[in-house]
């Protein structure tokens, strides 16, 4: 188990050496003359010359890339081109929002679609099991920001009740600051739960149907052991994998939902940045987001191994 | 599976003396077997022809102002905006956006993922595994951030869209197709085929090509769903189609959201019609997928049975 866990560590490497690459080019992209446009808003540089070196596009691709990749080892990501402050003190202040959030999506998809997957599997074509697919099927059609924009809307119309839409610090209102990702945690959750439920189901559909289970009932197993502990081991080992991919998804997702609910997380961040040309904060969230989803699928692998008794690496 | 046993229990049909034509049989047994399915093939058709005859279908231009903030009535179906604009109208309109780019996009992710995919599986070698890492790493992003990254070096507006949706949605693709293509390697035709010194060429258009195309057609069928969401989740965050025209995620966002409360229509509506949009794509695709191709259920991101 230690050198699996070696080999899997080394192996994540590659990719994530991979990734940063892609992290480091993408605004290589920018084309000469918005540089010029760049200076043009006199917001960045003094002049063309050393709006390029700040950029650092005046040296050749590798040795900026070596550059870049060395002081973020060092810790450092340079600062932001507008606000002059260090990208990342300010990613600092954002992770933990988007972290909470997200890990509320996770909870919300984990909570519902695993149970309600479970039961629908178990007794399939009943009436919960007909009434989860539809509604599944409506979660993953409906985008985020147009359930977002419904749920507010309507006790708005019905009732006159409208969610507050100021964020409150954690060291104000403790209870309040969590109370307030709920709603958008829930939001974010829903489409991850809509495709575990489907996956929980459809795997426990299959699992139910092999010989082994038979073998359970036969021995006259309660319903619940024969689900719960014998099939359930063995079909809930897919549903970490798209779990694992699931975040990917959220993190994308904590974008949208960040931006109509005002939570100040790394998404909005994102946006800002985005809209302001401000590069080196993009290439920080971006080399954050990587980091993220390259540890999740690490984790997901180390949990394989755990959950797993065949896998032997 | 389903299908022999479909196909053995009715063999009298033909017999008959009114026998249907054949199109329409088929299209019958569709609507019989994947209701959802049919259902979405409307909408689908219903989107398209809202695209191709929109300055026929609305009852005023996108951009003409006829009356303010009018709630839903006989002459303004849906209501009027914060600008007097008829919603029914850029409704009609903002199927153009979501087509043209759902399309589009689809097409040339397609051949975009045909190149790599294909390639990578037929070169083999060094250029496969350095080629499967950059894809590796590439689908390793959230989507939506990879494409507003950029957007951000692009800059905005309908092209660039375009172009940033195909090259996202290429990566996972010609993974599928990669395997589809080494798959057809493995038959012998095509070790005769090399035998007889055809050339790399002919081998790949004529051999490997045809073989692959279910694969990619099936693929590209599912990719508009997700082509369309992405579409009106970028028109949102305000990267999509300039303002005047109007796009469904666009009149969603800004006036949309800032007079919902007091015109609740004006963001209704056009959220209405992407979740339609989006659902009657996910729905026929998935039909389509079990039709051509049981093989593939449970496959590329689609959803699971």
């Amino acid at each position: 188990m230690p050198t699996y866990v070696l080999r899997r560590l080394l192996i994540a490497v590659p990719s994530l050496l991979v990734a940063t690459f892609i992290v480091f080019t993408l605004p290589r992209l920018i084309p000469g003359d918005v540089v010029q446009l760049m200076l043009e808003e006199k917001a960045y540089g003094k002049d063309l010359e050393e709006l390029r070196a700040k950029l650092g596009l005046d040296r050749p691709i590798h040795v900026q890339y070596a550059a870049w990749l060395a002081s973020v080892a060092q810790g450092r990501l340079g600062e932001s081109l507008w606000t002059r402050q260090p990208v990342l003190a300010e990613l600092g202040r954002r992770l933990p929002v988007t972290l909470t959030l997200g890990a509320l999506a996770i909870a919300v998809a984990i909570g519902i679609g695993v149970p309600v997957g479970i039961i629908a599997g178990a007794r399939q074509d009943g009436a919960l099991d007909f009434f989860s697919r539809s509604a599944a099927i409506l979660g993953l059609s409906i985008p985020a920001f147009v359930k977002a924009i419904v749920i507010i809307l309507l006790p708005a119309i019905w009732w006159g009740w409208t969610p507050m839409i100021r964020f409150v610090e954690f060291s104000k209102d403790p209870a309040m600051h969590l109370l307030q990702f709920v709603l958008p945690g829930t939001i974010l959750g829903i489409a991850s739960a809509a495709t575990i439920m489907r996956l929980t189901r459809g795997m426990l559909l299959e699992v139910l149907r092999q010989d082994y289970v038979r073998t359970a009932w036969a021995k006259g197993l309660r319903e619940r052991v024969v689900v719960l502990k014998h099939a359930l081991k063995n079909a809930i080992i897919p549903v970490v994998t798209v779990l694992g991919l699931q975040v990917a998804q959220i993190a994308g997702g904590a974008v949208v939902i960040e931006q109509i609910f005002g939570l100040p997380g790394m998404g909005q961040l994102l946006l800002e940045s985005i809209i302001q040309r401000d590069y080196p904060v993009i290439q920080g969230i971006n080399l954050v987001i990587v980091i993220m989803i390259v540890g999740s699928n690490l984790a997901v692998d180390l949990l394989y191994a755990v959950m797993d008794p065949r896998i032997r690496y | 599976m389903s299908n022999t046993v479909q196909t053995l229990s009715i063999p009298a049909a033909p017999s008959r003396p009114w026998s249907l034509p054949r199109p329409l049989a088929r299209t019958l047994r569709f609507c019989r077997r994947k209701p959802l399915g049919a259902i979405g093939a409307v909408i689908v058709l219903a989107l398209f022809v809202m695209a191709v005859f929109a300055s026929r279908i609305a009852p005023y231009a996108y951009d003409e102002s006829v009356a303010r903030m009018k709630p839903p009535s006989v002459k303004y179906w849906m209501g009027t905006d914060n600008l007097g604009r008829d919603i029914w109208s850029r409704v009609v309109f903002g199927a153009r956006i979501s087509v043209t780019v759902g399309f589009s996009t689809v097409l040339l992710a397609t051949v975009l993922a045909t190149l790599i995919g294909v390639s990578s599986a037929y070169l083999g070698g060094s250029y496969d595994i350095l080629v499967q890492r950059v894809v590796d790493a590439w689908m390793s992003f959230p989507a939506l951030v990879i494409v507003l990254s950029m957007l951000a070096a692009l800059g905005p507006g309908l092209l660039n869209l375009i172009l940033a949706l195909s090259i996202l949605g290429a990566a996972g693709t010609s993974r599928i197709i990669r395997g589809a293509t080494l798959s057809v390697m493995q038959h012998p035709y095509i070790e005769a085929t090399r035998a007889l010194g055809a050339t790399h060429a002919r081998i790949l258009l004529r051999h490997v090509l045809p073989n692959v195309m279910a694969t990619v057609i099936i693929l590209a069928t599912i990719g508009l769903g997700a082509v369309i969401l992405a579409e009106s989740t970028l028109s949102f965050l305000g990267f999509g189609v300039p303002p005047p025209y109007p796009s469904w995620g666009g009149m969603l966002s800004g006036s949309g959201r800032t007079f919902m409360y007091h015109a609740p229509w004006m963001a209704l509506w056009p959220a209405t019609a992407i979740s339609l949009a989006v659902f009657g794509f996910n729905m026929f695709g998935d039909a389509l997928r079990d039709m051509l191709d049981p093989r593939l259920r449970g496959a590329g991101g689609g959803p699971i049975r």
